[in-house]
């Protein structure tokens, strides 16, 4: 396009007005694809905001005692409480995935196709092994009493927060899982490098779909980041 | 800045991947020793805030690329953003209303 050239020229906020100001199209140079999952994304976030900050406005208008966090969520090895043990093996999982996540993108870029698939199932086992962490973690709590209406250690809204939060996003990893299963396949089959038609929209798929699942991704860490600070730790 | 083009990708040393899992490592460890050693009160949400703000930089920055995008998408994305900590710092303060309301008229604790 000729009018990027003359565009490269300008400061990068001029360069911002003008996107803005265009006629036809504001994000120059993004694909449809990137730009819809970013916009997911937003709308996503002020879905999990509104959770927290629900969550927060519970947490600091009831008159109840809210629960202990260390002591609700110690696991005890060799006789000795460790706070938040399984919290922050989780959170360094997850941490693990975007990482491997993130040198996928960038085998993508460099058409390496088998570091890609393997990178790209690499995440997929880590994720899973949070979302198995996860589930033990929900079975330990309500074995030991947390519903969604009550605990034995305070508040009782802290088990309605918590049930809806970690579910909903466990829910996204799962679901992540699932769709990075699918593009870790079409990467090892070597579908991006031969144009082959997916079965569902019958499009020729792009190296570029491992960067946009890897968008997705990171934003569920992203997420962790806010849940283990604000739920956990807070 | 050269505008990015869907036809050529960016690439990039894996190296500044590793450094900045490593500091997501770093950040997460960080966060939980203020919870191990039971650091109470401000200097805990402050610390807990810091690293939790810092890691989530690093990953819109660095993993999702939004350092290599043009403007026109950073600003589109992080400005609702910023509007919604600014939306839950508000409403936290209004908690701590709430709150103080509830303690004096509904008699839950002895003024």
């Amino acid at each position: 396009m000729p009018t990027d050239l003359t565009v490269a020229k300008k400061s990068a906020l001029r360069q911002m007005t003008d996107d803005w100001s265009a006629d036809q199209r504001v994000f120059r140079g993004v694909t449809w694809g990137k730009a819809m999952m970013w916009v997911f994304i937003l709308g996503d976030a002020f879905i999990f905001a509104c959770f927290l900050l629900g969550y927060l406005a519970v947490r600091h208008t009831t008159t109840e005692a809210w629960p202990n966090t260390a002591e609700v969520f110690t696991i005890h090895v060799g006789g000795k409480p460790i706070p938040f043990l399984l919290i922050i093996v989780m959170t360094l999982i997850l941490d693990s995935s975007s990482g491997t996540m993130a040198l996928a993108i960038n085998a993508a870029h460099r058409r390496e196709r088998k570091k890609c698939a393997a990178l790209l199932f690499a995440t997929v086992l880590l994720g899973l092994t949070f979302v198995g962490l996860q589930a033990m973690e929900w079975r330990n709590l309500i074995a030991e009493g947390l519903r969604p209406a009550h605990n034995e250690w305070g508040a009782a809204q802290f088990g309605s927060c918590f049930f809806l939060i970690t579910g909903f996003h466990g829910l996204h990893v799962s679901f992540g899982l699932l769709f990075m299963a699918n593009i870790a396949r079409k990467v090892a089959r070597g579908d991006f490098d031969d144009g082959r038609r997916g079965f569902f929209t019958g499009r020729r798929g792009r190296y570029e779909a491992v960067e946009i699942m890897g968008l997705y991704w990171h934003f569920v860490d992203l997420v962790w980041v806010f849940i283990f600070a604000l739920f956990y730790l807070w | 800045m050269t505008p990015a083009t869907p036809a050529v990708d960016r690439q990039h040393s894996g190296r500044l991947f590793f450094v900045v899992w490593a500091w997501l490592f770093a950040l997460s460890f960080l966060s939980w020793l203020v919870a191990y050693f039971g650091i109470a009160g401000i200097p805990r949400w402050s610390l807990i805030s810091v690293f939790m703000l810092a890691k989530a930089a690093l990953i819109v920055a660095v993993f999702m690329r939004l350092a290599w995008e043009r403007l026109a998408l950073v600003f589109a994305i992080v400005a609702p953003l910023l509007a919604l900590v600014a939306f839950i710092s508000a409403l936290n303060f209004e908690a701590v209303y709430i709150h103080s309301q509830r303690e004096n008229y509904q008699g839950v604790k002895a003024p």
